[in-house]
Order: structure tokens, then C-alpha cells, then sequence
């Protein structure tokens, strides 16, 4: 048994927390005000590779693991929570379901540019009436010809304001139910397609969270990903995939709400002395610490098995990390309010804009409720 | 152009709480991280530039323990084309003068037009490799650069001196260069890059190599310590006027205006 990171995922380590901290610590509170899509700093991490972590070199990708993926959104989520799920939405959710089910003609035509930042993904399966209940979409696409007509509306999703190329989930046959579901590769530019509502979130606020309305969109009959009714495997597969990044990002949101609280608890006095000379205090950055650890351990774990393919489906293992983060971050941003008192509650300090960036870790990429009855599945097979 | 760059790991304190360890001459380290010396890394920048510019190849070294491996891997990552650790676990005691010869001892054997040094260490802040090292292989040297231009095997180059003034000076070639902070923007390493210096093989050199006979110590660390904190607030009191006149006379008496 191994913890050590090998020595490129420290230097990647190293490298992505210098960078975060120079360049993506000056934007991240202007960005949540502003909800302005950190477009420069995208760029400049797109030059060093980090929007094709998982992608291969011949691809435009920097080929690294999962594991590595894992370190890098934390890192950089642990300074910029909106600018972690950008990165990792573009890497798990869109580059790696392209590489994993798209034919060698889409790997060559969509992921250099989605590596390089050309084009950022983003990925369609929410809608209105279709959260959790992955199967109750509305969206249908049907063959026609050479095209794909596809009709419906994605709501919630991250990157949609942005991005160029979208990966979008529709029944092509309903009567299958989820065997009917279809994965499908849209460009920005595909007739019928717009943009509708961008939504005001309460944290993650720079992410442009947008909605896509398709009407009678054309879609070429090639950029099928997959084959017909593999959609609901390829969504799936994905989402196991993407909750590594997301744990990640929980772990590293929680990582820089308890380095504040320390460095706070170290300056702030009260009834005369350091308020971390206090034992409730001492608690709570203990807990923190903790659950923190303990949360890295189970999203490290999960990429590990990922990477080394054991157990082959690890959709439990990825469950559990992402479940147990999400929670851990809301309690842990929680807990650095508290330490901050009446201060953690204003805009002044960073702590409120992680409290309210934690939240939305329990509810995408699968609620907390829905990873339970994942893990409960596995157990009960 | 043929560039080395000597290169040293050192302990980040800027934040963190410095304690004396029991012999009273080092610092508590166990719970320190460390990273490359700061104009270190714009001194590594600046021969990646001259590089770019160039051609050539760059050779980072330095003197350290097996830890500061990842230090000189960084160092792969962001341009250099090979890496010479001098394995300090074989030389007991270091001090500027030594560490100089023991750098001299290395590079007299490589061909190189220019060696780099950060401006000063921010561990002990003793400034003296630059120079010691250059006056040991014999090459000319100027301190503090914040611009360097190489026209023809001459090095024109800027240093940076008190009072916020300048010096222009023209240097020949080979010759040892000491880097300040600021001279240029240090790179980032991409991931492609770093994925490729992880699996490079760094050069040890030791005491195999280098005779430990005739190198010398010329200075001794007697006592580390944290000087004491004096309390030199005075504060005034009176009303506005009275408090004003005396502000200012204090200002004036301390010659701050």
C-alpha cells in the first residue's frame, strides 16, 4: 500500500497550487460578484495542459491519471470553486465520454480543441422536469436522413453560456425507456440550437450556468456518440467518472475554508486571548482536519480504482467519495462561518463565498440522497 | 549558448513560525515545506529565455540533499535540459566558501558561456556563491541583474544598486551573472513538461567525485536566535493640537521628513 503521490503528481501539485494562488486568488472573488466566466485564466490553463489532464498527449491532452486529475481541481478549487468545475466539467464530463465511447474521427476533431480551450464543453442531461430521474427526460432526437432532429431543453448546466461543444443526452426511442436514451456531440453553432435562461446561482457564480433550448436542431448523423441507446450507459459511466473531480473539488473548496479559519482563529482575540486558545475552537479545526483527510482518502481511493481498473465498476467507490465530500464540505465551510462569527457572514471574507460555493456540491453531479442509494444498490446485489 | 544554473532548496518561512532546533544553530525543518530559492527561479527563467533565443542547452545543479530532487525535477519542467545534484550528505558542514568549491569543483569540467545564480538565498541570505563561485573558475561576474542582453559574446547587462539607480555594464563572456527578483515573469511548467522531467535521471555527484581534502570552511554558524521583541510604542496624549505638535516634532527628530 502506497499514499505517496508519485513524483510528477507533486510537481503537478506544486505547479497548480502556485498558479491558483498567483492567478486565480486576485479573480475568484471578483468573479463571484460579477458572475463574469474567467475566460484569461481558462486560457492560461488550457497552455498548461490542465483542461486535458486525462486526455492523450496525441489527442493535445497532458495524459496523466485520474489521480492526478483528482489533485489538480483540488488544488485549484481550493482557491477558485467556480473556475475547479469549469476544469472539471470539461475534462470528465465532455473529453472523457468523447474518448472513452466517441469513434477515432471525434476523438481527432473535438478534443484538441476542447484540451486547448478553442472550444470548452459542457454537458446536457438535466432538464426541467429530469434532475435525479435521469430517465424522465423529455428531450427526443430522431434520424432523419442524415441528421438527427432534436427537440428539447437542458436546464442547469455548467459551461452552457461558454462552451462550443456539448455532449447531449435525448430519447431516440421511448419505448425502450433509459434503453432508449441517446448520447449525442453538439456544436455551438448547430441550427435550432440557442441558449436560454443563464441562471443566477448561490455560489459557483462565474460558472455561466445556462439553459439549451433545441428546436428542430440539426444534428449530423456522425456525431452519434456511441451507438443508438447507449446513452443512458454513457451518461453513467461518465458521471461515475466525473464524481472524482467533483469529491476533489469538495475536498479542495473544504481545504482553503479550514486554512482561513486557522489563519483567523491565530489573529482574532477575544475575552483577551487568541480565540485558538480556545477548546471549542481547537474542536472544530480538528473535525475539520479530519473529515478532510478522511475525504481526500476516499476521492484519492476512488481515482485510484479507476486507474488501475479494480474493481472494474467502481461506481460505489465514486458514490461514496463524492457523497461523503459533499457533505463534509458543507459542514466544514460551515464550521469556518463559526469560527469567523459575525464576520464569516459578511462578503468581507472568503469563508461566506465558500459556505455558499459547498452547497451545490450535495446537489450536482448526483444529489447526496442518490449516491446513498447507489452505495446501497452495491451492497445489496 | 551553454547556460548553468545553480539552483537551492530552501525552507518557505514567510508564514510560517520559525523555531531554533536544541544545538541552537539551525531551525526546526520537520514541519516546514520547501521549494526552489526564489530568484532561483527567475535566474532558471532567464537562461530558459536566453535558451529560447539562442539555442543551447541548460544544466541545473545543486547542492543539496535527496529531497530537493523534486526541486531540480521542477527545474527539468520548466526548461532545464539536465540536473546535477551534488549529494550534500557527503560533505558534513556547508558554508558559502564551501558550498563554492564544491559547485567550482563540478562545473570546471563542463563547457558553459554563462552560470546564473539567484541574487541571494532566502534561508541565510549570504549572497557570496555568485561571486565566490565565479572568482574560483576565474570568469568575470556582476551581482543584482534586472536586464541582461548577450550581443556578440558580450553580455550587456543592468544591475540593480541602491537609491533606486541603475548600472549599465558590458561583460565578455563566459561569465557568472547574479539574478534579481523581478527581471523577468518565471514560467509555469506545463503538465506535458513536467510528465516528461519526472522520468529524467539526475546526476549524483559525491565524494567518489570530488576530493573532500582541500575544501575549506571559512565561516561558522556560533548561535541561531529570534532577537528579542522591543515595545517601541509611544502613545501620545492631549488634545488634537497638542498631539499634532508633537507628532510632528517626533517625525522631524527621527528625520522621516
Amino acid at each position: 500500500m502506497n499514499f505517496d503521490l508519485t513524483n510528477d503528481q507533486k510537481m503537478l501539485q506544486r505547479e497548480v497550487r502556485s498558479f491558483a494562488e498567483t492567478e486565480l486568488a486576485p479573480v475568484a472573488p471578483q468573479i463571484d460578484v460579477s458572475g463574469e466566466f474567467p475566460w484569461d485564466n481558462i486560457k492560461k490553463m488550457a497552455k498548461l495542459g490542465l483542461l486535458g489532464i486525462i486526455v492523450p498527449e496525441k489527442y493535445g491532452g497532458s495524459e496523466f491519471d485520474f489521480v492526478s486529475l483528482a489533485v489538480a481541481i483540488e488544488e485549484i478549487s481550493r482557491i477558485c470553486a467556480s473556475t475547479g468545475v469549469i476544469v472539471a466539467v470539461n475534462n470528465s464530463l465532455v473529453s472523457y465520454p468523447i474518448l472513452q465511447f466517441g469513434t477515432e474521427e471525434q476523438k481527432e476533431k473535438y478534443l484538441p480543441p476542447l484540451c486547448s480551450a478553442d472550444k470548452l464543453g459542457a454537458m446536457g442531461i438535466t432538464e426541467p422536469n429530469a434532475g435525479s430521474d435521469v430517465a424522465a427526460m423529455e428531450s427526443t432526437a430522431k434520424l432523419e436522413a442524415n441528421h438527427y432532429i432534436l427537440n428539447g431543453t437542458k436546464r442547469f448546466i455548467t459551461n452552457g453560456g461558454e462552451a462550443g461543444i456539448f455532449v447531449v443526452f435525448a430519447y431516440t426511442d421511448k419505448d425502450l425507456k433509459y434503453k432508449g436514451i441517446s448520447a449525442f456531440i453538439i456544436e455551438r453553432d448547430t441550427p435550432g440550437f440557442t441558449l436560454g435562461k443563464h441562471e443566477e446561482l448561490m455560489g459557483i457564480r462565474a460558472t455561466a450556468n445556462c439553459e439549451l433550448i433545441f428546436e428542430d436542431a440539426k444534428i449530423p448523423k456522425e456525431n452519434l456518440l456511441g451507438k443508438e441507446g447507449d446513452g443512458f450507459k454513457i451518461c453513467m459511466n461518465t458521471l461515475d467518472v466525473s464524481r472524482i473531480d467533483i469529491g476533489a473539488q469538495a475536498v479542495g473548496i473544504s481545504q482553503g475554508a479550514l486554512e482561513e479559519a486557522i489563519k483567523y482563529s491565530k489573529e482574532r482575540k477575544a475575552f483577551g486571548q487568541l480565540i485558538s486558545n480556545f477548546e471549542m475552537i481547537q474542536g472544530m479545526l480538528a473535525e475539520m482536519a479530519t473529515q478532510i483527510h478522511a475525504a481526500r482518502l476516499l476521492v484519492y481511493y476512488a481515482g485510484y480504482c479507476k486507474d488501475k481498473g479494480i474493481p472494474p465498476r467502481f461506481s460505489k467507490e465514486a458514490a461514496m467519495a463524492k457523497y461523503f465530500a459533499a457533505n463534509m464540505a458543507v459542514d466544514v465551510t460551515r464550521k469556518a462561518v463559526q469560527i469567523y462569527g459575525g464576520y464569516g457572514y459578511t462578503k468581507d471574507y472568503a469563508v461566506e463565498r465558500l459556505y455558499r460555493d459547498a452547497k451545490i456540491l450535495e446537489l450536482y453531479e448526483g444529489t447526496s440522497e442518490i449516491h446513498k442509494i447507489v452505495i446501497a444498490r452495491e451492497l445489496l446485489r | 549558448m551553454d547556460i548553468i544554473v545553480c539552483i537551492k532548496r530552501v525552507p518557505q518561512t514567510a508564514e510560517a513560525k520559525v523555531e531554533i532546533e536544541s544545538s541552537g544553530k539551525d531551525i526546526v525543518k520537520d514541519r516546514l515545506t520547501f521549494d526552489m530559492n526564489e530568484s532561483d527561479m527567475y535566474a532558471l527563467e532567464e537562461a530558459v529565455l536566453l535558451k529560447e533565443k539562442f539555442g543551447g542547452t541548460i544544466i541545473a545543479i545543486s547542492l543539496s540533499c535527496s529531497d530537493a530532487e523534486d526541486t531540480l525535477r521542477i527545474a527539468l519542467a520548466k526548461g532545464a535540459d539536465t540536473a546535477i545534484r551534488i549529494k550534500a550528505e557527503d560533505f558534513d558542514e556547508l558554508d558559502g566558501y564551501k558550498t563554492a568549491q564544491l559547485l567550482s569543483a563540478v562545473i570546471k569540467d563542463i563547457h558553459f558561456d554563462v552560470i546564473f545564480t539567484g541574487c541571494i538565498a532566502t534561508d541565510d541570505a549570504y549572497s557570496q556563491i555568485g561571486a565566490t563561485l565565479a572568482e574560483l573558475l576565474g570568469i568575470p561576474h556582476a551581482t543584482l541583474l534586472t536586464n541582461i542582453e548577450v550581443i556578440d559574446s558580450i553580455s550587456h547587462v543592468h544591475r540593480e544598486l541602491e537609491g533606486g539607480l541603475q548600472e549599465h555594464i558590458e561583460i565578455s563572456i563566459p561569465a557568472l551573472f547574479t539574478i534579481q527578483t523581478g527581471i523577468n515573469v518565471p514560467r509555469y511548467a506545463s503538465l506535458i513538461a513536467i510528465r516528461r522531467a519526472a522520468g529524467k535521471e539526475i546526476k549524483l555527484v559525491g565524494q567518489n567525485e570530488i576530493s573532500k581534502d582541500q575544501l575549506l570552511l571559512n565561516t561558522q554558524i556560533e548561535e541561531l536566535f529570534i532577537p528579542p521583541v522591543a515595545k517601541q510604542v509611544k502613545i501620545i496624549t492631549g488634545s488634537p493640537g497638542e498631539v499634532s505638535k508633537e507628532l510632528a516634532g517626533i517625525i522631524r527628530e527621527k528625520g522621516l521628513i
